[in-house]
């Protein structure tokens, strides 16, 4: 969301090639927003309907009708406290991690890599393209029991055939941490980038030291760099079912893995949609809270 | 490390930790690719495993996955149904999101806080509830999911990127050179045709780009609203456990290359733009 405030400056002001009220704008506007309106605002509120809902006795399985029966929420939420916790704490680790991972690798790319810059911007961007479960099924299979890690461990003394990296928390957790570090990456080197170097050598001209420069002006510059890398990762790895079912055990449920199970295999709906719809509120009311925090509301 | 090269020769090993600690950032940004690269090259190892049905232990090398990459059940299958929805999505996703991005960059109109929200909110949704909330329209309008409402989730979710890719770029162009085709007499018209859409393509073109790898690549939005339809990373998923076939370790490293090679071209040309 980083690049998104050089698009957003343009409302101040007339420029030039910004026409004059007229009916073309709708008109552009008018097929995609019909789209998310159809497709995004509408299913959100055929999710909230959904959630309220109740199965008479006896109807066939996947037959609600609406009662508005609120009580659902309560229900869902004290069933699935702990996956939903869960998620959420999932979530923050591997966001303050890919942070203290992307943020050096970041940094290196904007001032240490001189001609190799789009390289090695590529090279962010690349594992992206093979797929997203490919990579995590390798993660599996090299941290899984029979794979390369685990046996080579078993060699030294320390460990004893008990020894097992998947099906932990910390298997889930970096499965998170590793899919989510491009989008930690990208719009964390965007801000650097935009760093003149020469405000750096202004703070060492005025004799701060290296750790001092990088906490008072480095920093605070890249803050919407980091606003939006945090926000890219966490959101995505809160809803995220994918690693911590081929990561994971059953201890490691994340609330996506609720929600799907819900939905698919115990075609409960209604809890399935509560579920769903207290994740996106939850995340909402913690974003807004962030960006305000922050002080960086231009990221829209 | 320095310090077991440090007894025999003490300069070479405080040189030695010098240059690391200079190059402290460079190691560890190589560790960080390192740590990128590592299920990439294992997906790309594993392509030309000898491994019958389970891919999970080496067994040795062939390259018989790679001549015959559609050898494994539904394979094939799921790819062409993934690259005809990328296909679909992408187009429709890119022209949609492209006139946003015009109507965004290039007028004034009433709503544009309304408008920016609801590009924003769907990039700020987790998937699982893009994905639940589309499922749940879709039950209540008794419409069984199948090929085109996974077109239809994945043009809603890509819309929002093309907006955004396709905005920076209308942003960052230099209003003069639209001036002066005006100046030179060229109407609306033609000033858009011959100087603003030809500047704003290299946006358009990542955008669709974005879109489609997006699209080839989603797997929660698409598993809830795909009915029995098949894609590659659902395939993936199903097959998960009971060890993937070396065929998907073929397909995923091939569109690796493919990506990564016309990335590379798209580097090469904007170069020799810059250069002309």
């Amino acid at each position: 969301m980083a690049f998104l405030h050089g698009a957003t400056r343009n409302h101040s002001g007339p420029r030039s090639g910004i026409k004059s009220r007229s009916i073309t704008p709708y008109l552009l506007l008018a097929p995609g927003l019909i789209w998310l309106v159809t497709f995004f605002i509408i299913p959100i509120f055929s999710l909230a309907s959904t959630s309220t809902m109740v199965r008479p006795e006896g109807a066939q399985i996947g037959t609600y009708v609406q009662e508005l029966r609120f009580q659902n929420y309560v229900d869902a939420f004290t069933a699935n406290q702990e996956q939903y916790i869960r998620s959420f704490v999932y979530a923050g680790i591997a966001t303050i991690l890919a942070l203290a991972i992307a943020f050096p690798l970041a940094y290196m790319i904007a001032f240490k890599s001189g001609k190799y810059r789009n390289v090695l911007l590529v090279m962010v961007v690349a594992p992206f393209f093979t797929s997203f479960l490919l990579r995590t099924v390798a993660w599996t299979q090299i941290l899984g029991d029979e794979g390369p890690i685990v046996s080579t461990l078993k060699l030294l003394p320390f460990f004893d055939d008990s020894l097992r990296l998947t099906a932990t928390p910390i298997a889930v957790v970096s499965g998170l941490t590793y899919n989510f570090l491009p989008f930690m990456t990208l719009p964390l080197y965007a801000s650097l980038e935009r760093i003149d170097p020469r405000t750096l050598e202004a703070a060492g001209d005025l004799y701060a030291n290296g750790f001092t420069t990088f906490r008072k002006v480095t920093v605070p510059l890249a803050m919407p760099g980091v606003v939006a890398g945090t926000l890219l990762t966490f959101i995505p790895a809160a809803g995220d079912y994918v690693n911590a079912t081929l990561l994971g055990n059953p201890n490691t449920k994340m609330i996506g893995n609720v929600i799907e199970s819900r939905f698919f295999a115990v075609v409960d709906y209604p809890t399935a949609a509560a579920l769903s719809f207290t994740l996106m509120a939850t995340i909402l009311i913690l974003v807004t809270l962030y960006i305000r925090k922050s002080g960086t509301d231009e990221l829209v | 490390m320095t310090t077991l090269s440090a007894p025999p020769m003490p300069t070479l090993g405080h040189r030695a930790s010098r240059w690391v600690s200079r190059n402290l950032i460079r190691i560890y940004a190589g560790l960080a690719f390192i740590y990128l690269f590592i299920p990439v090259a294992y997906t790309f190892a594993f392509s030309f495993n000898d491994a019958g049905k389970s891919n999970l232990v080496w067994q040795g090398f062939t390259l018989d996955n790679w001549k015959n990459p559609c050898g494994a059940p539904q394979v094939c299958h799921a790819v062409s149904n993934s690259i005809q929805i990328g296909v679909l999505s992408t187009l429709i996703a890119t022209v949609l999101g492209t006139m946003i991005a015009f109507a965004l960059g290039r007028h004034k109109f009433r709503g544009r806080t309304t408008t920016n929200l609801l590009i924003f909110l769907p990039m700020a949704t987790p998937e699982v509830v893009l994905g639940a909330s589309l499922l749940a329209m879709f039950l209540n309008l008794r419409v069984n999911p199948g090929f085109w409402t996974i077109v239809i989730s994945h043009v809603m979710f890509c819309i929002s990127f093309v907006v955004v890719t396709v905005k920076a770029r209308i942003a960052s162009l230099d209003p003069r050179l639209e001036q002066a085709a005006m100046d030179l007499y060229a109407n609306e018209r033609d000033t858009f045709r011959y100087v603003t859409l030809p500047l704003v393509m290299p946006g358009i073109a990542g955008a669709a780009l974005l879109a489609f790898s997006l699209s080839f690549d989603d797997f929660i939005i698409t598993n809830f609203n795909s009915g029995i339809e098949s894609t590659f990373p659902k395939f993936v998923y199903v097959s998960a456990a009971r060890g993937i076939p070396a065929q998907a370790n073929v397909i995923g490293s091939a569109m690796f290359f493919i990506a990564l090679f016309i990335v590379i071209i798209g580097q090469v040309v904007s170069r020799q733009r810059k250069k002309s």
